[in-house]
């Protein structure tokens, strides 16, 4: 399939600060693609951009073949936007949020009626549809904010952080929401800063640092880069942790990590369950006791910490 | 998938308009589900009135009016009515800044901002639902004022052409109101900047003393001020005592002087307004 949107070195300043530093994107058509980053890695800049929000200072960006720049209102045409605030109107019910935007799409009457209807039975609003959104909780707001932007079929759907800010079951039903979407064959590109989330969403992720794209590729893809399995051990006796590690130095890959205060080992690991039994083999012949062992994919937060040397959390401190 | 979505085709009156109606529909909703809001805008200029009436009213003599059309403690009020108007539809213009700044805070203005929608509609719907509101806001201060001594003594038609100027200056200045909530970087900034122009705007003007009771040196200014101009307009058309009407050309024709005000501050005002719109971004 062809890409949908492409970005090319887009480069933008505030002031003194740069928030992209030249970033290329190719995402194919009828994917989820993961934006992920930490705060402040231009993950927000990038999709104002894309969505005609905000000009670049260099480079070129295309939605469906218009350019942002150039062709603002044929880019709008293809595209529902849901950023970080649920941009709803707080006083209207959730059947006049819908139709006003509809309305503002330039959509027939009739259909943003039945279209309204639709998305409201769909994202299992109808018994608030003719209440004012002030009396909607977080979780809600958040889906008539993507019915919103599911409108007038869009596309390509850019969701800036779509989860901030939500408690867990509400993030998870949104998540739902989101699969279906895929499902219908929109393009989804996806912002946000959970590792899970992107997991969880997207099969192809982007990782972006201080405005640049670090690494991309698969969620898998991505953990193998990390290198691997990790085997994590949690021994008995603590002061049995370095006869640990070197027992367990025998059949890891690479530097054995010892961590004090949690009394756990966590060694770098290939070969799988294999691995595991004649780890647990080395330990029981050192006469290590273990409280827990487990072998674990690396996640995210791994991969984070291995490309830029700090974990996603850290870089907002 | 995208083809499927039938399409309006363009309204007679054009996406600009189309869309604005849209919006203004929306702003209209919002007045009527938050009354709290609409009760102090009203609340506000109805105590200007009592004020002025009461406390000021004695001290303030107005030269060259005929005491003998309307007696003497009532002249002051006859005179004042039409300067509350005048205070009031200017400080709807505060509105729009703060109407647009918190817009603008809860993304709703990025939202609009990414619809293929005319680039005019949302300050369009803001400013003509500023100014439809006060409609409701010279209505209570009409009866406000009719229970204070105010009259009007110059014929319906007149007086419908004295709403209608002071309606077409709140429009206006919604404009200029909009162009300055588009800069704020927050509601709360916008509240103070949305007033801070607007007091010296309308007391340099005719709207509650004399021009004549000025330093010399202030009197050109307030002669040349938009808001006097309305003022005096608006005196002429309800038929209540003008006061000593200068030389300058805003004085001697208040209404031209009025509509060719209005039509400049729009026509630099709006253009200033949407050219900001389209670059404007929630922070």
């Amino acid at each position: 399939m062809s890409d949908i949107i492409v970005a090319e070195g887009l480069v933008k300043k505030y002031g003194d600060v740069v928030a992209l530093d030249g970033l290329d994107l190719r995402v194919p058509e009828g994917t989820v693609y993961g934006l992920l980053g930490p705060n402040g890695a231009g993950k927000t800049t990038a999709v104002r951009i894309l969505t005609t929000l905000l000009e670049p200072d260099a480079g070129t960006a295309s939605v469906d073949g218009f350019n942002v720049v150039k062709q603002p209102n044929a880019v709008r045409r293809v595209i529902g936007l849901t950023g970080q605030y649920a941009a709803v109107d707080e006083y209207l019910t959730g059947r006049e949020n819908l139709r006003m935007f509809g309305d503002l799409y330039h959509l027939q009457p009739a259909y943003v009626k039945a279209r309204s209807q639709e998305l409201l039975e769909r994202f299992d609003l109808t018994d608030a549809a003719d209440r004012s959104l002030r009396t909607y909780s977080g979780g809600m707001r958040r889906r008539l904010d993507l019915a919103a932007s599911l409108i007038a079929k869009p596309r390509v759907l850019f969701l800036d952080e779509p989860t901030t800010g939500l408690d867990p079951r509400s993030r998870i039903g949104l998540w739902e929401v989101i699969k279906d979407l895929v499902a219908d064959g929109t393009t989804v590109l996806l912002t946000t800063q959970y590792l899970d989330e992107a997991d969880q969403l997207a099969e192809e992720i982007v990782v972006i640092d201080h405005g640049r794209v670090i690494a991309q590729g698969t969620s898998d893809t991505l953990k193998d880069q990390v290198g691997g399995d990790r085997l994590e051990v949690v021994v008995e006796d603590p002061t049995q942790l370095d006869e640990a590690a070197t027992a367990l130095r025998t059949v890891a890959t690479g530097e054995v990590k010892v961590d004090r205060t949690d009394h756990r080992i966590v060694a770098p690991v290939v070969g799988g369950s294999l691995t595991l039994v004649e780890a647990v083999r080395s330990l029981d012949a050192a006469h290590v006791g273990i409280a827990d062992v487990a072998l674990r994919r690396p996640t995210l937060d791994d991969v984070f910490l291995a490309l830029t040397g700090h974990t996603a959390e850290e870089e907002q401190a | 998938m995208s083809s499927a979505v039938p399409m309006r085709s363009r309204p007679i009156i054009g996406w600009g308009l189309h869309d604005g109606l849209v919006v203004a529909r929306r702003n209209l909703i919002q007045t009527i589900r938050v009354p709290e809001l609409l009760f102090f805008s009203i609340v506000q200029p109805v105590i200007f009135v009592l004020l002025f009436a009461f406390v000021f009213g004695g001290a303030i003599p107005i030269p060259g009016a005929d005491p003998t059309t309307a007696p003497d403690a009532s002249i002051y009020r006859q005179y004042l009515m039409p300067g509350i108007f005048g205070q009031t539809v200017a400080f709807a213009s505060a509105a729009a800044t703060v109407g647009l700044a918190e817009d603008m805070k809860r993304g709703i203005i990025d939202r609009f901002r990414s619809l293929p929608m005319a680039s005019g509609g949302v300050l369009i719907g803001r400013t003509f639902a500023d100014a439809t509101r006060q409609i409701l806001v010279l209505f209570v201060l009409s009866v406000t004022g009719l229970l204070i001594g105010w009259r009007i003594n110059d014929g319906v038609l007149n007086a419908i052409y004295a709403y209608l100027l002071l309606l077409l200056f709140a429009y206006t200045v919604a404009w200029i109101g909009s162009w300055i909530g588009l800069y704020m970087p927050n509601p709360e900034t916008a509240q103070t900047a949305g007033l801070v122009w607007l007091f010296p705007l309308t007391f340099l003007s005719n709207a509650f003393v004399p021009i004549t009771a000025m330093p010399a040196w202030l009197q050109p200014i307030a002669q040349w001020n938009p808001i006097s101009s309305l003022v005096l307009s608006t005196r002429e058309l309800f038929g209540n005592p003008t006061g000593i009407v200068g030389d300058a050309w805003p004085q001697q024709n208040p209404i031209a002087y009025t509509l060719i005000s209005c039509a400049v501050l729009i026509a630099v005002f709006a253009p200033l307004a949407v050219r900001r719109y389209r670059r404007t971004t929630a922070r």
